[in-house]
C-alpha cells in the first residue's frame, strides 16, 4: 500500500508556511507609490462623501432661492456659491456626486460581470461559440461609444435606469475582448493542459485556474473605464438623456449653468472641474493598479 | 466504494503479455489557414497513422526533430487534441468506448517541458498537488497527506515547498513537482515530453535518477520523448525515430543505436555533437532543414534530405517491414517487395 | 604568440541592483582570446556567461548593471569610451550572434536589407554595393538561393536559415572578434551541425576570433581551442579544450563531465552533482561551490580560493589545489 509519511502535514501546519501570496505582495507595492495612493484617497473622500451626505450638514440640494441665485464662492452660507436657481453649490456637488458615482461604476461593474462571463467562456470553448460571441461584440464595435450611448439611451428613454442600461451596453464589448484575449492566452499554457489531463471539467478549470489569472487585466481594464464612464454619463445628462432636472448630477449642473458662464465663471466650471478631478484620480489609480499587478518577483 | 476508498493505480487487466498501450494508425491532421478564399484547404500532416505498442514495465523513447510529431502524438494520447483518425487501446480497452475519458486520465499522466509553464503561477504547490485528486473526489485532507508524502518521494521537503509559488522554485525543483503531480493520480504510464531538456546537464541527471527511481518503485511504464539522443539512450529500452508525423524506425535501443537501419536514423546517430576534441566531426550527416508538415514530400517523406533516395521513393509510401526481432523499419530499402534495387540485399 | 590578444579581460565583475539587493553575476573574471582562436565559456544557467558576453560589447544596460574592471578589444579599452566609438566598433570591429535568430532581426523589413544597412552604417559605401555584399554573404553562409533570400522576411525562414541569416549579418563588416550566445541550442540536431561546421569554415577562413557561450560539452569539444569554466560568476577553471574536458582539475568541471548523460551508464545511476547553483544575492564567503563539493574541507566555506595559475592558460581556483605543491 502506501509507505509511511514520515512527516505528517495538517491544514493548520499548512497555514504556518505558506508563502505571501500575490495579494500581499501587490498591496506592498501599492502602499509604496503614493501617487496612487494619493488619488485613491481622493476618490474614497468623494465616494464618502456622496454615500453619507445626508449626514452631513449640508443645505437642502433643492431648495430654490430666486433671491440668491448665482453667487460667488466664498459667499457666507453658499461656500461654494449658488446656480441658476439659487440652490447651494456646494450641497449640491455632494448630492451630484451621488448620482455620478453610480451612473460611472455600476455600468462598469455590470459590464465586467456580463462581458468577462463571455469572454471567458468564448475564450475557453474557442470554435464557432468563440467566433459567434466575438463577431456579435465586433458588430457594437462599429459604432463610437458615445454615439452608441446617445442611442441607447434615446431608444430607451431618459431616465437614471435606462442611462445606466446604454452604457453597459457600451462597456460589454470592450471587456468581452480583454476577457477573450486573456482566457485564449491562458488556455494555451501548459497548466491549463495539465489540469485538463488531469480530468478536471471546463467549469472546474475556469473557476480555479482561469479566472484568477484573467481577472488582472480584466480589472485593470475596467478601473480605466470609469472615469470614462462618468464622463459619458455627465454627456448622457448634458444631453437631456439620463438624469432628469432637478436632480443634482454633474453633467447636468454643466448644462444648466452654462448660461451662468458670463455671469459666474468659477461656479459654472465647478460640476466640470468635479469631473475632470474623479477621471483623472481613476486613471491614474488604475495605472498604480496595472503596475502593481503587473512584475512578479 | 467512493473514488477516495480506490485510490491505488489501476489493476493489471490484461496480464504481462498485453501491451499497456497500443495506437493504431493515429491521424491527425491540423487545418491551415488558407491564402485566399478559393484556395484548396491546407491541411499540416501533423501525425499520420503512426502505430506502435508499450509494454508494461518498459520506456519507450521517441526521438525526432521540429514537426516530426511526436510532441502532438503525446497529446493525442492523453486526448488533449482530438485525433482526426485511430485507435488507442490500453491494457485492452478501447479508449472512447470500453474506458471513459476521466478513467483514461487517471491511469495515463503526462510531465511537460516548460516547468514554469506547468504551474498556475496564482496557486501554492499544495493546491496544485492537490487540485486533481480533488476532482476525482479525494478528500482534502487525505489530498494534503497525498501531496506532503508525493512531495518527499521526489526528493523535495514537503514543509518548505508545500506554501510555497511556483516562482519562488528553482527549475530542477518545478519539474519535481510536476512530477509529483502527474504521480498524484496514480497512473501506470507516464509520457515525459522533453521533461528534462530545459534543466541544466547537473540538475538533469539528478532528475533521470530520479525518474528511474520513481519508475521501479511504482512500477511504472514511460514515454520519453525526447531530442537528445544520448539521454534516450541511457533511458529507454526500446526507441521509435520519427519523421514528418511517420515512424521512421522502432525497436530495441540497443539495435537501433548500434545499427541504425533507416538513413534518418544514421543521420540523426551522426549527428550528434563529439565529447572528445581530439575526435571532431567534420562532415555533415544531413543537409537542409526538417521541411513543413504542410504538403509534405509524396511517398517516403524523408526523400528530399535523403542521401539513398531513389526513383520509387518518391512514388511509393514505404511500407513498416521487420528487420530483426521488435524492430522495424519503414524505407524502400528494406522491402524486397518495394522494387528498389538494393532491397534484396538488406533483406 | 607575440601579437597582443584581440580581447583582454581583467577582473571583470557586473552587479546588478534589484529590489531584492545586488545581485553579483559576475565575481572577477579573467581571460584572454587572441586572434584565430575559439575560446569557450561553459557553464549552467546563472554562471554570469552570458552576462560576461554582453559586458563584453557594452551591452548591459547601466545604470543598472554596475561594471568593474577592464575589457580591451583590440586594443580599445571598452568602458573607457564614449559611447559613439563603442557603436563604431560594434558591429564592425566585434560583433554577437544570438541564441534566437529573431532576435536580431525586425521583423517588418527583409534581411536583405538589415545586412545591408549594417554595412552602409559601417564602410558607407553606396547601396548597390551593401546590396552586392549582402548577396555574397548569403551564399558564403550556404543559403540555398541566396539571391531570393535577400528579399525574405525573417518569419519566412526556418531556424536554421534564420541562424545563418544571423551570422552573415554579424559577419557583414568582416569583424576581428565574433561573440557567439549559444548559437545552436534552439536548432534541431541535425541543422546544429551544419551551423557549427558553417561557423569553424568561417573562422578558419577570415582567422577572426571566437568567443562561444555554450552550456553543452559537445559544443565546447567539436569548436573550442581553450575552455573557460564558469560557475556563480567566476571562472574556476581554464585550458585547452583537451586539457579541461580530459583532464578536468576543478570539482565542478569534473562534476559537470561525470554527469553527462551518455549511453556508457545505461543501467547504472547516474553521478549527479547534488544541490543547485547558489543564489547570486550576498554570495557567501568562502568557495561557491563548496555547499556542493565532494572533495570540500573546512577552510573552502571560509577562503575563496584564488586562480591558481598552474602552466601557461591553464587554472583552476580550487583550494585543494593551492595546497598541492604543483
Amino acid at each position: 500500500m502506501e509507505s509511511s509519511v514520515a512527516t505528517t502535514m495538517t491544514p493548520q501546519s499548512l497555514k504556518a508556511i505558506r508563502s505571501p501570496g500575490y495579494g500581499s505582495l501587490f498591496v506592498r507595492r501599492l502602499r509604496a507609490d503614493r501617487v496612487t495612493l494619493a488619488c485613491l484617497a481622493i476618490l474614497v473622500v468623494i465616494a464618502l462623501a456622496a454615500i453619507f451626505a445626508d449626514h452631513l450638514a449640508l443645505a437642502d440640494p433643492l431648495k430654490t432661492s430666486m433671491v440668491r441665485r448665482l453667487k460667488p464662492i466664498g459667499t457666507p452660507g453658499f461656500w461654494l456659491g449658488s446656480d441658476e436657481l439659487g440652490r447651494d453649490m456646494l450641497s449640491r456637488l455632494v448630492y451630484g456626486g451621488r448620482m455620478s458615482l453610480l451612473m460611472g461604476t455600476w455600468p462598469v461593474a455590470n459590464a465586467v460581470i456580463v462581458g468577462g462571463a463571455l469572454g471567458i467562456v468564448a475564450g475557453y470553448a474557442g470554435g464557432w461559440l468563440n467566433m459567434a460571441i466575438m463577431r456579435t461584440v465586433d458588430v457594437f464595435y462599429a459604432f463610437p461609444s458615445v454615439l452608441l450611448a446617445v442611442a441607447i439611451s434615446g431608444a430607451l428613454g431618459s431616465g437614471l435606469k435606462n442611462a445606466i442600461v446604454a452604457l453597459t451596453v457600451v462597456f460589454i464589448p470592450p471587456l468581452v475582448r480583454i476577457a477573450e484575449t486573456a482566457a485564449t492566452q491562458v488556455r494555451g499554457l501548459d497548466y491549463v493542459e495539465a489540469a485538463r489531463a488531469s480530468g478536471a471539467g471546463a467549469a472546474t478549470i475556469i473557476r480555479v485556474h482561469l479566472l484568477p489569472n484573467v481577472l488582472g487585466p480584466i480589472v485593470v481594464y475596467a478601473s480605466g473605464l470609469f472615469s470614462v464612464s462618468i464622463i459619458l454619463a455627465s454627456g448622457l445628462s448634458f444631453l437631456g438623456l439620463g438624469v432628469e432636472p432637478p436632480q443634482a448630477e454633474w453633467g447636468l449642473m454643466l448644462n444648466t449653468l452654462r448660461q451662468a458662464i458670463y455671469v459666474q465663471p468659477w461656479v459654472a466650471i465647478l460640476p466640470g472641474a468635479m469631473i475632470f478631478a474623479t477621471s483623472i484620480c481613476f486613471n491614474m489609480a488604475s495605472d498604480g493598479l496595472r503596475a502593481a499587478m503587473e512584475s512578479r518577483s | 466504494m467512493s473514488d477516495a476508498e480506490r485510490w491505488t493505480p489501476a489493476e493489471d487487466l490484461g496480464g504481462p503479455a498485453e501491451p499497456l498501450l497500443k495506437v493504431e494508425r493515429l491521424t491527425k491532421h491540423f487545418p491551415v489557414k488558407s491564402a485566399g478564399l478559393f484556395q484548396r484547404k491546407r491541411v499540416a500532416r501533423a501525425v499520420d497513422g503512426v502505430s506502435f505498442t508499450i509494454a508494461k514495465g518498459e520506456t519507450l523513447g521517441v526521438v525526432g526533430e521540429s514537426g516530426c510529431g511526436k510532441s502532438t502524438t503525446a497529446r493525442l494520447l492523453m486526448h488533449l487534441i482530438e485525433p482526426d483518425a485511430g485507435e488507442v487501446i490500453f491494457d485492452g480497452e478501447l479508449v472512447g468506448e470500453t474506458l471513459g475519458l476521466r478513467e483514461l486520465r487517471r491511469r495515463m499522466q503526462m510531465v511537460f517541458q516548460d516547468s514554469y509553464a506547468s504551474l498556475n503561477p496564482r496557486l501554492t504547490i499544495v493546491d496544485s498537488l492537490t487540485f486533481a485528486p480533488v476532482v476525482h473526489g479525494v478528500p482534502a485532507a487525505q489530498a494534503l497527506a497525498l501531496a506532503s508524502e508525493l512531495l518527499e518521494q521526489v526528493g523535495l521537503d514537503p514543509k518548505v515547498v508545500l506554501g510555497r509559488y511556483p516562482h519562488e522554485l528553482s527549475g530542477g525543483q518545478r519539474q519535481r513537482v510536476n512530477i509529483a503531480r502527474a504521480l498524484a493520480l496514480k497512473p501506470r504510464l507516464v509520457i515525459l515530453d522533453e521533461a528534462v531538456s530545459a534543466l541544466d546537464k547537473s540538475v538533469e541527471a539528478q532528475v533521470l535518477n530520479l525518474l528511474v527511481e520513481l519508475k521501479q518503485r511504482f512500477d511504472l511504464t514511460y514515454m520519453f520523448i525526447s531530442h537528445d539522443l544520448n539521454v534516450v539512450h541511457y533511458i529507454a529500452d526500446r526507441a521509435m525515430v520519427m519523421y514528418l508525423g511517420k515512424i521512421a524506425e522502432l525497436g530495441p535501443v540497443e539495435a537501433i543505436y548500434a545499427a541504425p537501419r533507416h538513413p534518418y536514423t544514421r543521420a540523426l546517430l551522426a549527428a550528434r555533437l563529439s565529447t572528445d576534441p581530439q575526435a571532431r566531426t567534420y562532415a555533415v550527416a544531413l543537409e537542409g532543414d526538417p521541411p513543413n508538415p504542410i504538403d509534405p514530400p509524396s511517398g517516403c517523406r524523408f526523400r528530399t534530405r535523403c542521401p539513398l533516395a531513389a526513383e520509387v521513393c518518391a512514388a511509393q509510401e514505404p511500407a513498416t517491414v521487420e528487420v530483426g526481432p521488435g524492430h522495424s523499419v519503414a524505407c524502400h530499402l528494406y522491402d524486397p517487395a518495394s522494387g528498389n534495387r538494393e532491397a534484396q540485399a538488406n533483406v | 604568440m607575440s601579437e597582443p590578444p584581440m580581447l583582454e579581460v581583467s577582473n571583470l565583475s557586473v552587479a546588478f541592483a534589484t529590489s531584492r539587493g545586488t545581485i553579483q553575476a559576475v565575481n572577477g573574471v579573467d581571460f584572454h582570446l587572441r586572434r584565430g582562436e575559439t575560446l569557450c565559456l561553459l557553464g549552467e544557467s546563472g554562471s554570469g556567461k552570458s552576462v560576461t558576453l554582453r559586458a563584453l560589447m557594452r551591452l548591459l544596460p547601466e545604470p543598472l548593471a554596475r561594471v568593474a574592471g577592464r575589457v580591451v578589444l583590440a586594443g580599445e579599452d571598452i568602458y573607457g569610451l564614449p559611447e559613439r566609438r563603442v557603436e563604431d566598433l560594434r558591429g564592425k570591429t566585434v560583433s554577437m550572434v544570438f541564441q534566437e535568430p529573431m532576435l536580431a532581426f525586425d521583423p517588418v523589413y527583409a534581411i536583405g536589407r538589415q545586412i545591408a544597412e549594417v554595412i552602409t552604417r559601417h564602410e558607407g559605401v553606396t547601396r548597390a554595393q551593401a546590396d552586392a555584399r549582402a548577396l555574397e554573404l548569403l551564399e558564403k553562409v550556404q543559403i540555398p538561393s541566396a539571391k531570393q533570400r535577400l528579399s525574405a522576411y525573417p518569419h519566412e525562414m526556418s531556424g536554421g536559415m534564420r541562424q545563418r541569416a544571423m551570422i552573415a549579418l554579424a559577419l557583414a563588416c568582416n569583424p576581428a572578434i565574433l561573440l557567439a550566445d549559444e548559437p545552436t541550442t534552439a536548432l534541431d540536431a541535425t541543422v546544429q551541425m551544419q551551423v557549427l561546421l558553417l561557423l569553424r569554415r568561417l573562422q578558419a577562413e577570415t582567422g577572426m576570433a571566437v568567443m562561444l557561450v555554450t552550456h553543452d560539452i559537445g559544443v565546447a569539444a567539436e569548436m573550442a581551442d581553450r575552455v573557460a569554466v564558469m560557475y556563480a560568476g567566476r571562472i574556476v577553471e581554464q585550458g585547452t579544450v583537451a586539457q579541461v574536458l580530459k583532464d578536468p582539475l576543478h570539482p565542478y568541471s569534473q562534476g559537470l563531465l561525470a554527469s553527462t548523460v551518455h549511453a556508457g551508464w545505461k543501467g547504472r545511476r547516474l553521478e549527479a552533482i547534488p544541490g543547485s547553483p547558489p543564489d547570486l544575492i550576498d554570495p557567501p564567503p568562502g568557495c561557491a561551490f563548496a555547499p556542493r563539493c565532494p572533495r570540500r574541507f573546512a577552510l573552502c566555506e571560509k577562503n575563496s580560493p584564488q586562480d591558481t595559475g598552474l602552466t601557461e592558460g591553464r587554472s583552476a581556483r580550487c583550494l585543494a589545489l593551492e595546497a598541492q605543491p604543483s
